[in-house]
């Protein structure tokens, strides 16, 4: 059970990693146009 | 992003440095990649254009650089796509803070939830005794914090419905969220063996999700609402010692004398001192034929120049005009709309005092069977968790951001929160004819050569002037000659060179021909007339086949452009209608139990627009007449109309199967729960199949037909 002591922290940290890019995402203004961004991915000029 | 100077992409700095005030405009046929690129790439060799960026989601284009908005708008056009631009003063260009709050409370949310919900799978495989308390506590630690933040939005709603002693759907979530977390606190430090912070993180979420849908869709219709009011120019040209100013027509006062552009709005009520202008009253009185004024005559504001420019004295401001009148009558129409109960708040309305009333009971009966306090609390919150608001929350939420995103994607723009359940209990519609059913247009005469068509396409579309556009609209499928020297002779007319002649459309006078109308001249060739008409909207006839429903039409135009509209169409028709007419005609058909739809545009449809059950009316409506309608619809087709209804029908029927799913999880978990066996896990699943059914549910709002 000693292992939770690296387990649990572990998966803490991963967890905010994710957390910490989801807010950059928001913050960054990724989420203006998802509609946009989904149709962009299929012109080949940029 | 298309960007024409190449050190713009360097960097913000370097972009913030080149870019000029940037231009928007309004794109409501965008609808695809192709679309996206076409334009970005056409209008990158614009020139003084830097950046172009089109927003596909608000279906909107900006563009950086020193270019010439109406050079743009043409080649918009040649594209073959429909834009108005928009004017930046009256977008509101603060960022979306509480969308992007909801958004960052409801990530907290999830991450909070997930590690919860991880340490919670360990508790429920059969952790015991210090190894539970342990995970209890972390789960505490985590949970705690992120409920007090990302709760928020429920508990300030909650309190502010109690404050005023109502209940809505928040302060059962509200309780639930709260009561939950507490009694999980107090489990934990007397080592219990039910802790449900991961539900109380769920429900968080869960709720969360269907919160930002709900504040996206809205806030979509609201910029779009705001581009409308963008379109209109609220200045007037003041005359005063000789100098013309440009001023807000807010600012002006009895007595001034103004200066209204051929095109342009009057803008206050007041007489002409001009000798003679030529009016179009159509947005007024639904009259389709221009109206001649002169000198010491009155001029309500609203009409439009359609002459030369011509002086007038302002002899009603501000709140005394005609318009402002108008609008009075609207606020009144308007208090009975906002009476109507929301199917989401009659369901809060039952569920609330319901859930309340069974977690008391639970409470009571166990306290009298057990004595146990704690146990019977314990019960009767696992009730409370059980029942399941986030189903119910997001039940309608989840269909009006299907619906409304569907709707907007076919150019309609939803504006009023319950407008598509009322939309949806329409049995009769009331049409207005100008402007609505028909479009001002421009007979051109048969004898005219194809080649002089694409002459006067391209100098139509170099004017905004309402013969202008009519003209466009006219020779839409006409393809533009080009021309050289565009330049607009303000108040007469648009001289361009094609090849070695000049060719000119405009006021008869300035042609040097015998009439005084708008004409044309090509060289020096005999000028051909051209006559004020109107033409029957695109799509008008399958939009009145798809919705198959009792219709009529009231117009405030004479009897016979009327009663020609009506045979044409089939429909009845009563001519000659003043605004009151239409609003007395809405209340007789209402006091026969009939639901209606009116669609209008013009200032006299206003009132009549908010007092009828549900209202559409056309992107080209007065901005009263937008604000006190539903639906805008944004595309100048009417063909798709029948497509709000569809989708209205649909949006109940989803609504109520949503509800009907969230019932029969209740029905199954309460008993479960009133039992006594409600473990966490159980409520967990309870809250999570159901959440996942009612949004898999809404998405089948894509295909309903």
């Amino acid at each position: 059970m000693n292992v939770l002591v690296i387990l649990i922290p572990v998966s803490l940290i991963l967890g905010a990693l994710g957390l910490v890019g989801f807010l950059w995402t928001v913050r960054s203004d990724q989420y203006d146009d998802d509609k946009g961004n989904a149709a962009r991915i299929l012109l080949d000029d940029d | 992003m298309t960007s024409a100077c190449p050190a713009c992409d360097v960097g913000p700095a370097a972009s913030a440095v080149a870019a000029g005030p940037a231009l928007q405009f309004s794109l409501p046929t965008i609808h695809c990649a192709a679309c996206i690129g076409k334009i970005e790439r056409g209008l990158s060799d614009v020139i003084g254009v830097q950046a172009v960026r089109v927003n596909l989601s608000l279906k909107r284009l900006s563009v950086t650089g020193p270019a010439d908005p109406d050079r743009i708008l043409s080649a918009i056009a040649d594209l073959g796509y429909e834009a108005y631009p928009l004017d930046m003063g009256a977008l509101n260009k603060a960022r979306d803070d509480q969308g992007r709050g909801l958004l960052t409370r409801m990530a907290v949310a999830g991450f909070a939830m997930m590690n919860v919900m991880l340490l919670s799978i360990a508790v429920w495989s059969g952790a015991e005794d210090s190894t539970r308390d342990m995970f209890h506590m972390i789960s505490a630690a985590i949970s705690l914090p992120v409920v007090a933040y990302a709760g928020q939005p429920f508990f300030f709603n909650a309190w502010a419905a109690l404050r005023v002693g109502k209940l809505n759907m928040d302060v059962p979530i509200s309780l639930a969220i709260l009561l939950a977390a507490g009694m999980s606190l107090y489990e934990t430090f007397n080592s219990g063996e039910h802790a449900y912070f991961d539900a109380a993180l769920s429900l968080t979420f869960f709720l969360l999700i269907g919160r930002y849908m709900d504040h996206r869709t809205r806030s979509a219709a609201r910029s779009a609402a705001k581009e409308l009011t963008a379109l209109e120019v609220h200045t007037a040209e003041r005359m005063r010692d000789g100098k013309v100013q440009t001023i807000r027509a807010a600012d002006l006062i009895v007595g001034d004398a103004v200066l209204v552009p051929a095109g342009a709005r009057v803008p206050v009520d007041g007489t002409l001192e001009s000798e003679t202008a030529l009016l179009d009253r159509s947005i007024l009185t639904g009259e389709t034929a221009a109206v001649t004024a002169e000198t010491g005559m009155a001029l309500q504001a609203g009409e439009i120049n359609l002459s030369a420019p011509f002086r007038m004295r302002a002899t009603a401001v501000g709140e005394d005009t005609s318009l402002r009148r108008m609008a009075a009558m609207v606020e009144t129409a308007e208090n009975a709309r906002n009476s109507y109960t929301a199917l989401a708040d009659r369901a809060a309305a039952i569920y609330a005092p319901a859930v309340h009333l069974l977690a008391l009971a639970a409470f009571l009966v166990w306290l009298a069977i057990s004595g146990d306090v704690r146990y019977s609390l314990n019960i009767a919150i696992a009730v409370l968790i059980i029942t399941c608001p986030c189903a119910l929350g997001l039940a309608v939420p989840a269909v009006s951001t299907a619906a409304i995103s569907r709707l907007f994607s076919h150019g309609f723009l939803v504006k009023h929160a319950t407008a598509l359940e009322r939309l949806a209990e329409v049995d009769q519609i009331v049409f207005d004819k100008t402007g609505t059913l028909t479009q001002p247009s421009v007979i051109l005469p048969d004898t005219l050569g194809a080649d002089d068509r694409t002459v006067i396409k391209a100098l139509a579309q170099a004017s905004h002037h309402p013969m202008s556009k009519a003209i466009v609209a006219t020779l839409r499928d006409t393809a533009a000659a080009e021309l050289h020297g565009i330049t607009e002779v303000s108040g007469d007319g648009i001289t361009a060179q094609l090849g070695e002649q000049t060719v000119r459309l405009g006021r008869g006078a300035w042609l040097d021909a015998d009439f005084a109308g708008l004409g044309f001249r090509r060289g020096e060739a005999v000028a051909v007339r051209l006559d004020a008409s109107e033409t029957l909207r695109p799509g008008v006839k399958d939009a009145l086949a798809g919705m198959n429903l009792p219709s009529e039409i009231m117009t405030g135009d004479a009897d016979e452009p009327a009663q020609r509209l009506g045979d044409e169409l089939g429909l009845p028709v009563t001519a000659q209608a003043r605004p009151a007419d239409k609003q007395r005609r809405l209340a007789q058909l209402a006091a026969q139990g009939h639901h209606v739809l009116m669609i209008g545009d013009g200032l006299n449809d206003t009132a009549a627009l908010a007092a009828a059950h549900a209202s559409i009316a056309p992107a080209t409506a007065l901005e009263a007449s937008r604000s006190a309608a539903d639906v805008v619809v944004l595309k100048e087709s009417f063909a798709e109309l029948p497509l709000v209804l569809v989708v209205a029908r649909a949006t109940r029927l989803l609504s109520k199967q949503n509800f009907a799913i969230a019932a029969v999880y209740n029905m199954i978990a309460v008993p479960i729960a009133l039992a006594g066996y409600a473990t966490p896990l159980a409520a967990a699943l309870a809250m999570s199949a159901s959440s996942i059914t009612v949004l898999l549910n809404a998405q089948r709002m894509r295909w309903m037909s």
